[in-house]
């Protein structure tokens, strides 16, 4: 360790360096965002990948084994579990991304009023312990028993399930951050506190909120899969890995591969998203706890 | 003459960190005599607390290492020593006292317990014999009610209280030498003149020598029989209190002098007269210093000063300086004097 | 009065009676079980152009008196006058007009920046919630104030972290002194500095008093420090003042049992001078439950019945010389 460390580092140009120093430290955000990244592209071009369209059902060709042209092999209603996993790829990756921007905005609002305001602090926290209470898949669920099966409706079934996560940190870093002398510096120099909370509590939630952000997104993919299996989720028609699954469920003993492909597609999806989000934690992390 | 107890002998610890080698401890050398109290003194990050934890090789390696240098503690070098002898000697031999009482003490363990644990490990005690010994050693660092307090939780003491409990730890073994790193910096000053009170009649008592680091020149001049300076890792100046007080012949040294307010300053002037400032900052420790590393602040620096690096010499029996310019500095100071 | 203080009619800042007391709650329902005293009843003056200090061991309230000044926290009771002006009672909002004249140094160098603001956004910040200059000129103005500092104008650009402490206070100090106020609290501005560079801080705070005639309210627990800085002092003990006086008169003639163990354990930076030391026995009681009468008398050595009994009411015993002990005094 001590030999690599004495390296050229100190002779780097501080050009090339912030970035790209930042990233040789942290080689979980540069794997895991390569993965992520991989995957966000074979998300995108899902329809060049495909080998055959995914909805396409033919008798004649149920229950392949993987092959030539059907790299996964074929379902029990003859279509491709290659190009169903591909496509499955758009509806993980757009519910982890949705749910996870919808809780972390939503969580960031009510976390900057709970942490500010004390009668409304008293409500919302035995709310969000209420929510808290109950597991974020059956309160998936039960959202999701009360609307339509649709991707949006997922969407917001999860962010509200992890809402309270969210919101607990927000307001703890809002609580804490209150009782910094910065801040109380601020108000001595006269600053309102609309403005203290723009300049000085907001810019501090960014980073935990990042990696928190990562963690949402991780469980939303697996709480939209367990949905999708147990056909609560994303509408039938719509090739997702749950879908997937949850079809190959009653033939599993002889068609295997059709769950093994899109779980283990799920695994790696997770996998890089938590990578990164422990990349980002160590990053983030050290600095802010040095510099506060 | 016999051995000191202790020899630090152009020690170098330096820490590979990835934006670096940062020269912590760059050739230091002490030594400390049985039953003596030396005091190291310097800004933070000078180095005096890294060198003392290097005598109970509390430094993390990596991304410390030892560059060169022995520690040598009655005659054995404590830098060849495997991690199971080192333990022999900490808390037994050799014991440590730190600033922050509260995070060096257990918050688990009853002070009764804390205190017996050296005793189990190093003596054999059984735990019986341990509690009855921690009382006592309560009783001696003058903690009210010792049978009650040995039964209770660090938390349920106050800050002196358990810089108390900290002494009595450190003692429990009777250690030959006794590392104490800034024991009253977190403390209140009456509380400070009780633990340094207690220190003083201790020594007489148990008879350890002490290593006493701080930056706090008044508690020096109260305390040590010897005095190292320290700055950016590197010794500048050593000699009695005695002498160090009265003819400094390092402008570092020189510089803390006149940089401290005097209690009573305002019954001898009538205007407070300005503080001597040393100007500039403290040198970073990852660049390589080739002079003086205080030459960039020092006023009377020259260009010799910047080139080349000055060895500790001695100036006077006892009186260790490494600066080119001793003599002035101590002029100038004999002049300010008088 | 001292020479460098000057007369102008009536003090800069009066406070009377000044009081923080704060709830203990406990178990399930937050039942108010106690208060703490934090600061009980305290009052003093500032002069223009004067330095009170203002000194005590951790825990006797000076920090929360100073922050109650400001209304950093909230006080209890008591009635606050700046330049005569009644403040005490004055909202949030109101407050604002006083923010221009009385501003605030902390103690810790670090943690009192924002760590994600540059040193000029934060030196601008006091400009730019009171509209005093506009946009074009904030940066002219804060590189005047840096300059005043000791910091120079291109390191505006950098961040808290790339400053050492003793630079990051004087960030501190130029955001105080940004607004042109009249009156500083410094809350142990070099307390949390190296020695070396404790001297540039408080050398840099007496300059700025003399060019700004400023006035300082400096609370602090080094009493060499207080003295060298300060004209006029006052010792808190427990929420309470217990002698304020002249800087000469408290470090020559201390009066107050308390002042004086205080003085004596100061340990001096000369080893000739191994005076006799007067060590007072025991911790400082909690603030909860603070000693009946004279709150000293538990670790007093001249403790008597009365002072168990009766609470010393603080009397001038010689001019500007004020003490709180039945002891102490003309008809003691």
């Amino acid at each position: 360790m001590t030999a690599t460390a004495l390296e050229p580092t100190v002779a780097a140009k501080p050009a090339e360096g912030r970035v790209r120093r930042v990233l040789r430290r942290h080689p979980k955000i540069v794997i895991g965002g390569t993965i992520l990244l991989l995957i966000a592209l074979v998300a995108i071009f899902a329809p060049y990948l495909a080998t055959v369209d995914p909805q396409k059902v033919s008798p004649a060709r149920r229950m392949r084994w993987p092959q030539e042209l059907y790299w996964f092999g074929t379902d029990m209603m003859g279509r491709d579990v290659w190009s169903r996993t591909l496509y499955g790829t758009r509806v993980s990756l757009v519910v982890g991304i949705g749910a996870a921007a919808l809780a972390t905005v939503g969580g960031l609002a009510l976390g900057l009023i709970t942490g500010f305001i004390r009668w409304a602090d008293a409500i919302l926290m035995r709310i969000m312990d209420g929510l808290m209470s109950i597991p974020a898949v059956l309160l998936a669920i039960a959202l999701m028993a009360i609307t339509q099966a649709s991707i949006q409706n997922v969407i917001i079934a999860i962010a509200i399930a992890e809402l309270p996560r969210v919101t607990r940190l927000v307001r703890g870093v809002v609580l804490s951050l209150r009782e910094q002398p910065f801040v109380e510096a601020a108000t001595a120099a006269g600053t309102g506190l609309a403005m203290t909370m723009i300049r000085h509590i907001l810019p501090n939630t960014v980073a935990p909120l990042l990696v928190q952000g990562t963690y949402v997104c991780a469980s939303a993919m697996i709480t939209e899969a367990i949905l999708s299996f147990i056909g609560a989720g994303t509408p039938p028609i719509i090739p997702s890995w749950g879908n997937i699954m949850s079809e190959a469920r009653s033939i599993f003993q002889v068609g295997w591969y059709i769950v093994v492909f899109p779980s283990v597609f799920l695994s790696i999806t997770v996998l890089s998203v938590n990578l990164l989000g422990d990349g980002m934690r160590d990053a983030l992390d050290p600095r802010l706890a040095r510099r506060m | 003459m016999t051995a000191p107890l202790l020899e630090i002998d152009d020690l170098r610890l330096h820490f590979y960190t990835r934006d670096g080698v940062v020269r912590a401890v760059d050739g230091v050398t002490y030594h400390v005599k049985a039953g003596e109290t030396l005091a190291v003194v310097g800004e933070s990050g000078c180095g005096k607390s890294v060198t003392a934890q290097s005598v109970l090789r509390l430094v993390p390696s990596p991304p410390g290492r030892y560059v060169s240098g022995q520690i040598r503690f009655q005659g054995r070098n404590l830098l060849d020593l495997d991690m199971a002898e080192m333990r022999k000697l900490r808390g037994a031999e050799i014991s440590m006292i730190f600033q922050e009482p509260m995070t060096s003490l257990n918050p688990v363990l009853t002070v009764g317990r804390q205190i017996g644990e050296t005793l189990v490990l190093h003596q054999g005690m059984d735990q019986k014999a341990a509690e009855a010994r921690a009382v006592e050693m309560l009783k001696l660092v003058g903690i009210p009610e010792p049978e009650r307090r040995v039964r209770e939780y660090p938390h349920q003491l106050s800050g002196g209280m358990r810089q108390r409990v900290m002494i009595a730890m450190a003692l429990a073994c009777n250690p030959k030498l006794l590392i104490a790193d800034e024991p009253t910096t977190a403390l209140d000053v009456t509380i400070q003149a009780q633990i340094l009170d207690l220190m003083r009649e201790l020594k007489s008592r148990v008879g350890a020598a002490i290593i006493l680091i701080t930056h706090d020149l008044g508690v020096v001049a109260e305390m040590a029989e010897r005095v190292v300076v320290m700055y950016a890792g590197r010794k500048v100046e050593e000699a009695s209190v005695d002498d160090l007080f009265a003819r400094p012949r390092h402008p570092y040294t020189l510089g803390l002098m006149g940089s401290i307010p005097h209690l009573g300053s305002s019954l001898v002037h009538n205007a407070p007269p300005r503080l001597a400032e040393i100007q500039g900052v403290v040198p970073s420790l990852r660049e390589e210093i080739p002079g003086c590393a205080f030459a960039p602040r020092c006023g009377f620096a020259t260009e010799r000063c910047g080139r080349e690096r000055p060895e500790i010499e001695e100036l006077a029996p006892g009186h260790f300086a490494a600066c080119f310019e001793a003599e002035r500095v101590a002029a100038q100071f004999a002049e300010a004097a008088s | 009065m001292n020479a460098q203080a000057p007369i102008e009619a009536g003090p800069l800042l009066e406070v009377k009676d000044l009081k923080k007391h704060y709830p203990v709650r406990k178990g399930v329902l937050q039942r108010v079980v106690g208060q703490v005293y934090a600061v009980d009843g305290i009052s003093f003056t500032v002069g223009h152009g004067e330095t009170l200090g203002l000194v005590g061991e951790s825990g006797c309230g000076k920090s929360t008196a100073g922050k109650s000044i400001m209304k950093l926290i909230e006080p209890t009771s008591g009635e606050i006058n700046v330049a005569g002006k009644r403040i005490d009672n004055l909202s949030r909002g109101e407050m604002q007009s006083v923010r221009r004249q009385v501003q605030f140094v902390f103690q810790d160098p670090y943690s009192s920046l924002n760590p994600r603001m540059s040193a000029g956004d934060i030196v601008a910040e006091p400009l730019r919630n009171f509209g005093v200059a506009v946009r074009s000129e904030v940066r002219d103005r804060v590189a005047e104030i840096f300059a005043k500092v000791g910091l120079r104008r291109e390191q505006m650009d950098r961040f808290p972290h790339e400053f050492s402490g003793g630079q990051r206070q004087r960030i501190g100090i130029a955001r105080a002194l940004a607004l042109h106020p009249h009156l500083i609290i410094c809350d142990e501005p070099v307390s949390a500095l190296d020695v070396s560079v404790q001297a540039q801080v408080i050398n840099l705070l007496m300059d700025l008093q003399q060019e700004f005639r400023l006035s300082y309210l400096f609370i602090a627990h080094d009493l060499a420090v207080v003295e060298h800085i300060s004209h006029r002092v006052a010792v808190m003990y427990l929420g309470k003042i217990v002698e304020i006086a002249d800087k000469r008169d408290l470090f020559g003639r201390a009066q107050h049992p308390y002042t004086e163990a205080l003085l004596s354990a100061v340990p001096v930076p000369n080893p000739r001078a191994k005076s006799q030391r007067m060590i007072l026995k025991g911790d400082v009681p909690s603030p909860i439950r603070p000693p009946s009468g004279c709150r000293f008398h538990t670790r007093c050595p001249y403790a008597v019945e009365r002072c168990k009994a009766e609470e010393p009411k603080i009397r001038e015993i010689a001019p500007g010389h004020h003490v709180a002990c039945h002891l102490r005094g003309p008809d003691a």
